[in-house]
């Protein structure tokens, strides 16, 4: 297992465009674990200070400052604790709900499997969004909220991926071969479907998370995330619109944030997709 | 389903006059609507159980408690949550949604007035999305590893991670705010009259009254909302063309075709392209989902006054009978996309298992 791993990194490290995808995501965790040292107003991010208020890009407020007069460099960095808390709690949450329904639902035949993936079809009925919207809307506008609705949209995902391949696992020859030496259930599923099934989801996680990002930030957009003064990136660039085009540094470096931390996350992802799920192309063809 | 071996004529007829289609398409029907009762099912449960008290809510902060009550009855919120869930159903098979629990209109008769505006742009978006999207991915396939490939790779990472309330916002800023070219957002500007509806849509309306200044107005007004939802939704579709180009580039039957004398034009654009395109077509009930997803957060930019734009006016104001009646909305026009979408493939490929 270890020189597996080891083969799989130094795969990855051969792929520039993953290796960049892994920088931009290791900066941001480095930005979210160090934003008190790295910003420059570490105390100002949600103070009022009217004097400075959306002042442009300078020496001193390296991106310029908000309609509170608050560095938008620093908020940002903030925001990044905010942006990972949401992506690794939601897809947290989403792995540990939709992975195992789909393996029961996988390596059963009957009602509880087909219970689960009708209820799988119900919430992929809709696009994520949409639910996401009506979910955190009924709940209301809070940080565990958002992550509560993103969680409860994104589950049905790994699901379905998990039953598609936990079926074409179960009639491999060494599962039979388990089951006859008389393997109890939950043995098979977790120490040999399980295993062989990792790749394909840990692909899904780190496209699944820049994915949700993305989703975050529109629902922090529409006003949906944690209210003011969270420096929450979606939402920054809602207030910046009552101040263009003058403070164009306002909307443009939050988005800017999100693109590349997003481009991080996807460059990675398809990295590890060629790496991990040769049987895939980069492209995502899906498998017939 | 077997189409055998025979020509194409036979094969065509069996796809429409056999029992495969009909069967496959009628079990679709079917769980379709299951899935919809579903959905309106968990919307209907989420936003009836989950808030304290929706009651007090619609009645607002100052209502004493006696309105509260009358209130909770007017609404029907005392009733058993099953029957209030039966009363929905029964309501929803004759097209009733309730009513909007703050301007008492018809739920239905908002939906159905803002629908034009947003096939309107949803379409004109889906067409952009494949009208560019197939042709710059069989492009990209066939000079891969060219400077122009690697162009295409490039726009297509950033449309899959470009956050579009933003790419909006900077549209707007650069062609509407800087530029001047084109305007900030709605349909039309305040002063202009829509033209007679017949589709609603007033591209198509205007040219048929062949009100042509109206026309221009209406396309300049579309334009960046257009691009905005096209933009992720191209990225999808070219990738996968490419990926599907590229996978028939040198499978025996393009060689033989190739062999055969045929202009590679012809090899390309049609023998090639048919074989690449069922894994794309797939994609696209996929992105017609995005797409109306999209449109939600686009319309709210652009103040397109189309269903997304209604869904965030009503979150807004806490309508929940209002943005359960969207959601039911979109997932049954989803639904009827994908059955669309599966018939199609089966068009393009009748060897498929669904």
């Amino acid at each position: 297992m270890r020189s597996e791993t080891a083969l799989v990194l130094r795969k990855l490290a051969e792929d520039r465009l993953a290796l960049v995808g892994l920088l931009i995501v290791l900066a941001l965790l480095a930005c979210a674990v160090f934003a008190p040292w790295l910003a420059t107003f570490p105390e100002a991010v949600t103070e009022f200070n009217p004097a400075h208020r959306l002042r442009p890009p300078d020496s001193v407020y390296l991106l310029g400052t908000d309609r509170l007069g608050a560095d938008i460099y620093s908020r940002l960095l903030f925001g990044a604790r905010i942006t990972i808390a949401i992506a690794l709690v939601a897809v947290g949450v989403a792995v540990a709900v939709g992975v195992p329904l789909g393996l029961i639902a996988g390596i059963h035949d009957g009602v509880a499997s087909n219970l689960i993936m009708r209820l799988a079809d119900i919430f992929l009925a809709v696009p994520q969004i949409v639910l996401a919207i009506a979910i955190a809307q009924t709940l209301g506008p809070s940080l565990p909220n958002v992550i509560l609705a993103l969680s409860a949209t994104f589950w049905p995902w790994f699901t379905r991926l998990v039953y598609a391949e936990t079926r074409s696992v179960r009639n491999e020859t060494f599962i039979e071969a388990t089951v006859a030496l008389g393997a109890s259930p939950a043995r098979v599923v977790c120490l040999h479907v399980l295993p062989n099934i990792v790749s394909p989801i840990i692909v899904r996680i780190t496209l699944g998370l820049g994915f949700t990002i993305l989703t975050a930030a529109a629902l922090g957009f529409l006003g949906l995330g944690a209210p003011p003064p969270t420096p929450e990136w979606g939402r920054t660039i809602a207030e910046s619109r009552e101040y263009l085009p003058d403070a164009w540094w306002y909307a443009a470096a939050p988005g800017l944030a999100i693109f590349l931390v997003v481009v991080g996350f996807n460059m990675l992802g398809d990295g590890l997709r060629d790496v991990l799920d040769p049987r895939t192309r980069r492209a995502g063809r899906p498998r017939d | 389903m077997d189409n055998g071996k025979g020509g194409r004529l036979k094969q065509a007829s069996a796809l429409w006059h056999g029992p495969g289609l009909a069967t496959f398409a009628l079990r679709r029907l079917v769980w379709s609507v299951a899935t919809v009762a579903g959905v309106v099912a968990v919307t209907f449960l989420i936003s009836h159980v989950i808030p304290a008290d929706p009651a007090a809510l619609v009645a607002g902060e100052r209502a004493t408690r006696e309105q509260i009550e009358a209130l909770r009855h007017q609404l029907g919120f005392d009733r058993p949550l099953l029957t209030q869930l039966a009363d929905y159903y029964l309501r929803l098979a004759q097209g009733d949604l309730g009513k909007s629990l703050f301007t008492s209109r018809p739920i239905s008769a908002d939906l159905l007035s803002r629908l034009p505006a947003t096939i309107e742009l949803t379409l004109a978006a889906m067409i952009l999305t494949v009208g560019l999207g197939v042709p710059i991915g069989v492009l990209s396939a066939l000079r891969r590893n060219t400077w122009l490939d690697h162009l295409v790779r490039l726009v297509t990472v950033s449309g899959l991670a470009i956050a579009s309330f933003w790419l909006a916002i900077i549209l707007q800023l650069t062609f509407a705010m800087d530029l001047g070219w084109l305007p900030l957002g709605s349909r039309l500007p305040s002063g202009v009259a829509p033209p007679p509806t017949v589709t609603g849509l007033y591209l198509i309306d205007s040219l048929l009254t062949g009100d042509f200044a109206t026309f221009g107005t209406a396309a300049a007004h579309l334009a960046l909302p257009t691009v905005t939802l096209a933009f992720p939704a191209m990225a999808t579709i070219v990738r996968f063309t490419r990926a599907g180009m590229l996978d028939t580039l040198n499978k025996p039957f393009v060689q033989y075709e190739r062999a055969m004398g045929l202009p590679e034009s012809l090899v390309v654009w049609k023998y090639m392209l048919r074989n690449a395109l069922t894994s794309t077509v797939t994609q696209i009930g996929l992105v017609a989902g995005a797409l109306l997803g999209g449109a939600v957060v686009i319309e709210a930019v652009f103040d397109w006054p189309g269903l997304g734009y209604y869904a965030v006016n009503s979150i807004i104001m806490s309508d929940y009978n209002a943005v359960l009646g969207f959601t039911v909305w979109v997932a049954i026009i989803y639904i009827v996309i994908n059955i669309v979408v599966d018939v199609l493939h089966r068009l393009i490929d009748p060897r498929g298992t669904g």
